[in-house]
């Protein structure tokens, strides 16, 4: 018997219509666990680099954790691969909410979809019964829309529905997958579907999901609520109420924005409001959650309600949103919470990613505001602020006019407009729009995460300690006390040491082989949870999270029936981490695009850079370009990804090779 | 049966605040897992003997508890209407049913009933209530005065299913063989 997972993938060709129910290696488990580490071996396996992001041989993987389906509070999460087409690299999107355990209780692991529909249609998995049915009625509908108009059409009220908008259809290069209580939004997954003419996934199934040793695992979820109910009523004090609790950031909870509105930049990641936060302010934002607000939602079988259902202009619920997609509209048009809370109703039922839209449309404007693009470009542009956000997202996602360049994102756009356009697009890294933060001082842990985090988003790699020291070596220490989540005591000390300013502040504290720890550290637990389904909220993303390294081995053990600890939970990881990276350097990723925004800190110190991420590669295992080692890639089994790096010259063809004498098949090429 | 001498029985009530409700299915979990054989071995919420019926977009979050089984389908049906939603025929009822597939093991059709997660011992809540963190389900006990009433066994409601399915005449034979085999 297979433990939480299935041992079944659902492969479906859209090219020919074909559908299969294809078992799966058991010895993939045991080497990859599950999520993002078995979508990295089936891209690496059947991907190549040749291959392009609007292909029908491009795979569009919805690959849901190893351990989601099972009782574990908060392992809901799918990763969604695809070759992006903004970054042109290996992309894994994660979503949370309901859709990627109902996948599970169908009797699947991973949907694998390839090929390109000659029509719109929608797949319907319904246990054993899976279906590709017409949506040619649904074109131009929006996510939200057509996934309740399917529920009807299938008379089936409770199907999971994960479903693209007008701008996925479009091949919006920052589409996103909307289900309803979260999504699959960055590096353009939406558009990989369009492109495959998929509008929809419906899912419902009823079968069992089953756990190894149940006593033991069942044991571990009622400690981990527990855990959860002793955080609720005691926050960790001196940080902000954002950091001080558990889940994703309580964006939908909490009214004082006084941190994000005043350190985030306004525009197009341009401009810092240092005294925006005023009591008007603050009580015209907390009226406008209050009234649009109508309930605060949990993914499937969490308890941390990090969502919530908004209402525009009615009574019923127009759309769910979460975390930071609260202010992006908000500060990347100068405006209010009403109107960002209203526009994103709009781009959810597009599907567009939060990030990337709203910078996209800011830059737009800062282009016109520098007779780079002029009227002409944007006949019919409204004279008001709002309006012309409006406008801009309309001829985004239908890829109108302007639009057709601004759909490829701010570094595509800007190559395409030239004219000096580049410098406007300045908050990018890897290609794609980040968070819009500009800021003094480097700080090195920083400097490591943003250069090599390979999703691209800081978010998806921080977490763990914390963003800055606390004012006091007292409050650090208290900090520490009870601080169990750390692999070694070493990680306290660092974190006690750290001053906000003088000898051991940033950038040299903490140094250099101290930051490369703590930054590995904080990545190895976000690709844990990126393999089990864990959500980031209750493990890899806040400070002292219920589940962590020492937890997780036995964790995993008990529900999948491995036989984990923490060296070969290490390992694991190591090598989906090291995969992951193959995949991409093998479709060109190098040092040169390892580096922050120009403009992310305003104090830069060059050698230091060059050190800390020196240090970082030799650390990981990775040579001084960032590509894994021979010697790394034979101690994590990945022998094969040697053979073809050599083969592409990647590695050097003569390396001096580790395995035994006779083991090379047709000798050097 | 007759009635004997009124003795005292103990009520045992999930006060439900849909009101609180966030959606997460916890408590279909939990009670999948729980009613699993070996307990938490596997996790159904198809099998749960309580179900959310979630309407997002409506904002809709009710949790409803497995009744009794019923062996015929209601020729009165209930069909409710809330925020302008129009939800389905019997939504919102507790019976196991021929007219829909909630409240059934899903590859045998027998019927699913809470059964206030009673256990030896005895849990100082029941487990669904115990996993929704947002308290809205809470468990309350009280004893009252009552003549005692002749329910009908889950055993005898698990019959008439099968028999409903496959015929008395399968049921038997099969009982016999199984007897037989004991
Ligand atoms: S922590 Fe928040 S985002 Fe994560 S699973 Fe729970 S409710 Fe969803
Ligand atoms: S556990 Fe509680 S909050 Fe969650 S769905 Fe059930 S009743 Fe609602
Ligand atoms: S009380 Fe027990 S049996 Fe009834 S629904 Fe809740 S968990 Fe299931």
């Amino acid at each position: 018997m297979r433990y939480a997972e299935t041992g079944f993938n659902l492969e479906v060709d859209l090219t020919r219509g074909s559908i299969e129910r294809v078992p799966t290696d058991p010895r993939l488990t045991e080497l990859h666990l599950g999520g993002l580490g078995t979508n990295a071996k089936l891209f690496w396996d059947r991907v190549p680099p040749e291959v392009e992001p609007f292909s029908p041989d491009n795979l569009l993987v919805f690959g849901t954790g190893l351990l989601v389906g099972t009782p574990a509070p908060g392992c809901n999460r799918t990763v969604v691969s695809c070759i992006s087409p903004q970054t042109r690299l290996f992309a894994f999107s994660m979503m949370g909410g309901f859709w990627g355990p109902e996948l599970k209780l169908a009797g699947y692991d991973k949907l694998v979809v390839r090929g390109r529909s000659p029509e719109l249609v929608y797949l319907w998995i319904n246990d054993d019964k899976v279906q590709i049915r017409d949506a040619s009625r649904l074109r131009g509908l929006g996510s939200l829309e057509t996934a309740e108009l399917i529920r009807q059409e299938l008379n089936e009220p409770h199907a999971q529905v994960s479903s693209i908008g007008l701008a996925g259809e479009n091949r919006v290069f920052f589409a996103s997958i909307e289900q309803g209580r979260s999504s699959a939004s960055r590096l353009g997954v939406g558009a990989v579907m369009g492109d495959k003419n998929l509008k929809a996934v419906a899912v419902k199934g009823s079968q069992d999901v089953n756990v190894a040793r149940p006593a033991e695992f069942l044991q571990m979820c009622n400690e981990a609520l527990q855990f959860i109910r002793v955080r609720a009523k005691n926050p960790i004090p001196g940080v902000m109420p954002i950091l001080a609790g558990l889940g994703s950031p309580q964006e939908m909870a909490i009214h004082d924005e006084k941190w994000h509105t005043e350190n985030f930049a306004w525009g197009n990641a341009r401009h810092r409001r240092k005294d925006f936060w005023t009591d008007d302010v603050k009580a015209a934002w907390t009226g406008t959650m209050e009234t649009m607000r109508t309930r605060l939602l949990s993914c499937y079988n969490c308890p941390m309600k990090c969502g919530a259902a908004i209402s525009v202009d009615t009574r019923m619920c127009s759309y769910m949103m979460k975390c930071f997609s609260k202010l992006t509209y908000t500060m990347a048009a100068f405006s209010d919470l009403n109107f960002g809370l209203r526009i994103a109703q709009k781009a959810t039922e597009h599907g567009v990613d939060a990030f990337s839209a709203p910078q996209t449309m800011a830059f737009a404007l800062e282009l016109l505001e520098a007779g780079i693009l002029t009227e002409k470009d944007m006949p019919g542009l409204p004279a008001d602020n709002e309006g012309k956000f409006y406008w801009l997202l309309d001829r985004i996602v239908r890829r109108e006019g302007i639009g057709d360049i601004l759909a490829n994102g701010t570094y595509w756009a800007a190559k395409e407009i030239g004219k000096g356009a580049e410098e406007y697009a300045h908050n990018n890294i890897k290609k794609t729009e980040q968070l819009p933060l500009k800021l003094g001082m480097l700080n090195p842990i920083y400097f490591l995460m943003y250069c090599t985090g390979e999703k691209a988003n800081i978010t998806q790699i921080e977490g763990n300690f914390p963003q800055a020291p606390f004012e006091t070596r007292a409050e650090r220490e208290a900090f520490a006390a009870d601080w169990e989540q750390v692999p070694d005591e070493r990680f306290k000390q660092w974190f006690v040491e750290w001053e906000l300013r003088g000898e051991k502040s940033i950038p040299q504290y903490p140094p250099v082989d101290a930051t490369c720890e703590i930054v590995h550290w904080q990545e190895k637990m976000h690709y844990i949870d990126d393999a089990t389904g864990m959500c980031a909220g209750l493990s890899s993303f806040p400070l002292k999270p219920p589940f962590h390294i020492h937890i997780l081995p036995k964790l995993i053990s008990c529900g999948a029936g491995l036989d984990l600890d923490e060296a070969k939970l290490n390992h694991v990881t190591k090598r989906n981490r090291t995969l992951v990276r193959a995949n991409n350097i093998r479709r060109g990723l190098t040092r040169e695009d390892e580096k922050p925004p120009e403009d992310h800190w305003r104090k830069r110190f060059p050698e230091l850079e060059k050190k800390l991420l020196d240090e970082y590669y030799k650390f990981k295992g990775w040579n001084l370009d960032g590509v894994p080692t021979h010697e790394t890639l034979h101690e994590l089994d990945l022998d094969y990804v040697t053979e073809d790096f050599k083969k592409r010259g990647i590695l050097p063809g003569e390396a001096a090779s580790q395995s035994p004498p006779g083991s090379s098949k047709g000798g050097a090429a | 049966m007759t009635s004997e001498k009124s003795k005292p029985k103990t009520i045992k009530t999930i006060k439900i605040n849909v009101d609180k409700c966030n959606g997460c299915r916890a408590c279909e979990v939990i009670c999948s897992a729980s009613h699993a054989s070996p307990r938490y071995s596997s996790t159904n919420p198809a099998r749960a003997r309580v179900r959310v019926i979630r309407e997002p977009l409506a904002d809709i979050y009710i949790p409803v508890y497995a009744g009794e089984y019923t062996a015929a389908e209601c020729a009165g049906r209930d069909k409710y209407v809330i925020g302008g939603k129009e939800y389905a025929e019997c939504a919102f009822c507790r019976a196991s049913c021929p007219s829909r597939d909630f409240f059934k093991e899903p590859d045998s059709d027998l019927p699913l009933k809470c059964d206030m997660c009673e256990s030896d011992p005895t849990l100082k809540e029941p487990l669904c209530v115990q996993w929704c963190l947002a308290d809205a389900l809470t468990f309350e006990e009280r004893t009252e005065e009552a003549a005692p009433q002749a329910a009908p066994e889950d055993v005898d409601a698990g019959l008439e299913a099968l028999a409903n399915k496959h015929g008395w005449a399968r049921v038997r034979d099969a009982l016999g063989r199984l007897a037989q085999e004991d």
